[in-house]
């Protein structure tokens, strides 16, 4: 039988080539402001924080960029293409999102549809070639689809991150089955990215074996942002450790749990 | 003479560069990142790229994001 502390080791998160201790990943959006989005960002224990890419506000007296509240040598910043609807605005995003000069990762998301924030498969596909053939390290927000997963890694990236439930939807993980599918099937590392509401969500994918979470509406629109956040840390460390230990086989009749011997007459 | 910057015109001398139009901007070119007329422009290579009437520029750095 394995022992406790062996069953606590774990091999670090890898991807693109960078190890990584959390498997929790956040988002920057959102917050009320920008001090509690500092504290619960340190509360969730992540290293790899998104951000997105936008204008400058030129009417602004204050330079709104969030690296004035996440400092870049602590936290690595993974830059999203969010709000890109082409695989050509999805390029330019990710170029200069590079151009920042932090690293040449990016989180890759080619949106299809408003309303349901749903991934153009041929946009992401076609966007991830030309990324990754630029050298990018691709991270490919993805919908929770086996045939899109393997066309994705065979493009070339770095993860692929299929979805729990939409964007901001706070639904929770509804098709664990083909999440674990694509997981079982694909070499590079899998992160559900997106729906995850609450603690039990994240524990329950991390459950079906996945390499990591990204979340971030499920932190940011809490009531307590800070306090979720530290509730999805524990989560995502229990839902790994469940399942490395593996769980008990599931049963659909009763097995007693104190021995039949020794009852009295 | 007047150029396009993010998305709004703005009248700036002739002959201006980028590194300088980032100045009368009061915006620190190290943590910005220019694309003129589409093309990424280096930080290296701003203090030598002139402006042009009816250029498009777009300025843009890292804001919150999921």
């Amino acid at each position: 039988m394995t022992t406790a502390v062996a069953t606590l080791q774990d091999t670090p998160f890898t991807v693109g080539g960078r190890a990584f201790q959390s498997r929790l990943m956040v988002g920057t959006g959102k917050y009320p402001d920008n001090e509690t989005m500092t504290r619960a960002i340190a509360a969730s224990g992540a290293e790899i924080v998104t951000v997105a890419v936008r204008r400058v506000n030129l009417d602004r007296s204050r330079d709104d960029s969030i690296l004035h509240h996440l400092d870049p040598k602590r936290f690595f910043l993974l830059a999203n293409t969010a709000g890109c609807y082409t695989a050509e605005d999805a390029i330019r995003y990710a170029r200069l999102a590079r151009e920042a000069g932090f690293n040449e990762f990016v989180k890759l998301e080619v949106i299809g549809d408003q309303e349901t924030l749903l991934p153009d498969v041929q946009g992401l596909l076609e966007a991830a070639r030309v990324l990754v053939k630029e050298g990018f390290q691709v991270l490919a927000y993805s919908n929770e689809d086996l045939i899109t997963a393997l066309r994705l890694e065979d493009a070339g990236c770095a993860a692929v991150m299929p979805l729990a439930s939409p964007i901001g939807s706070g639904l929770g993980l509804l098709n664990p089955v083909t999440v674990r599918t694509i997981k079982r099937r694909l070499k590079v590392p899998v992160v559900v990215d997106a729906g995850v509401g609450t603690a039990s969500d994240a524990c329950l994918t991390m459950e079906q074996g996945v390499d990591g979470i990204l979340m971030n509406t499920a932190i940011a629109a809490a009531q307590d942002p800070v306090a979720m956040a530290r509730a999805m840390r524990l989560a995502v460390e229990a839902g790994r450790l469940a399942f490395l230990a593996g769980r008990m086989p599931k049963r659909e009749v009763a097995v007693p749990s104190s021995p039949l011997e020794g009852l009295l007459d | 003479m007047e150029v396009v910057v993010n998305g709004s015109p703005k009248t700036v001398r002739p002959g201006v560069t980028l590194l300088e139009l980032l100045a009368e901007l009061a915006l620190d070119p190290r943590t910005v990142v220019v694309e003129h007329n589409r093309r990424i422009v280096r930080r290296p290579a701003l203090g030598e790229t002139p402006v042009a009437a009816g250029d498009a520029i777009e300025l843009v750095h890292f804001v919150g994001g999921g």
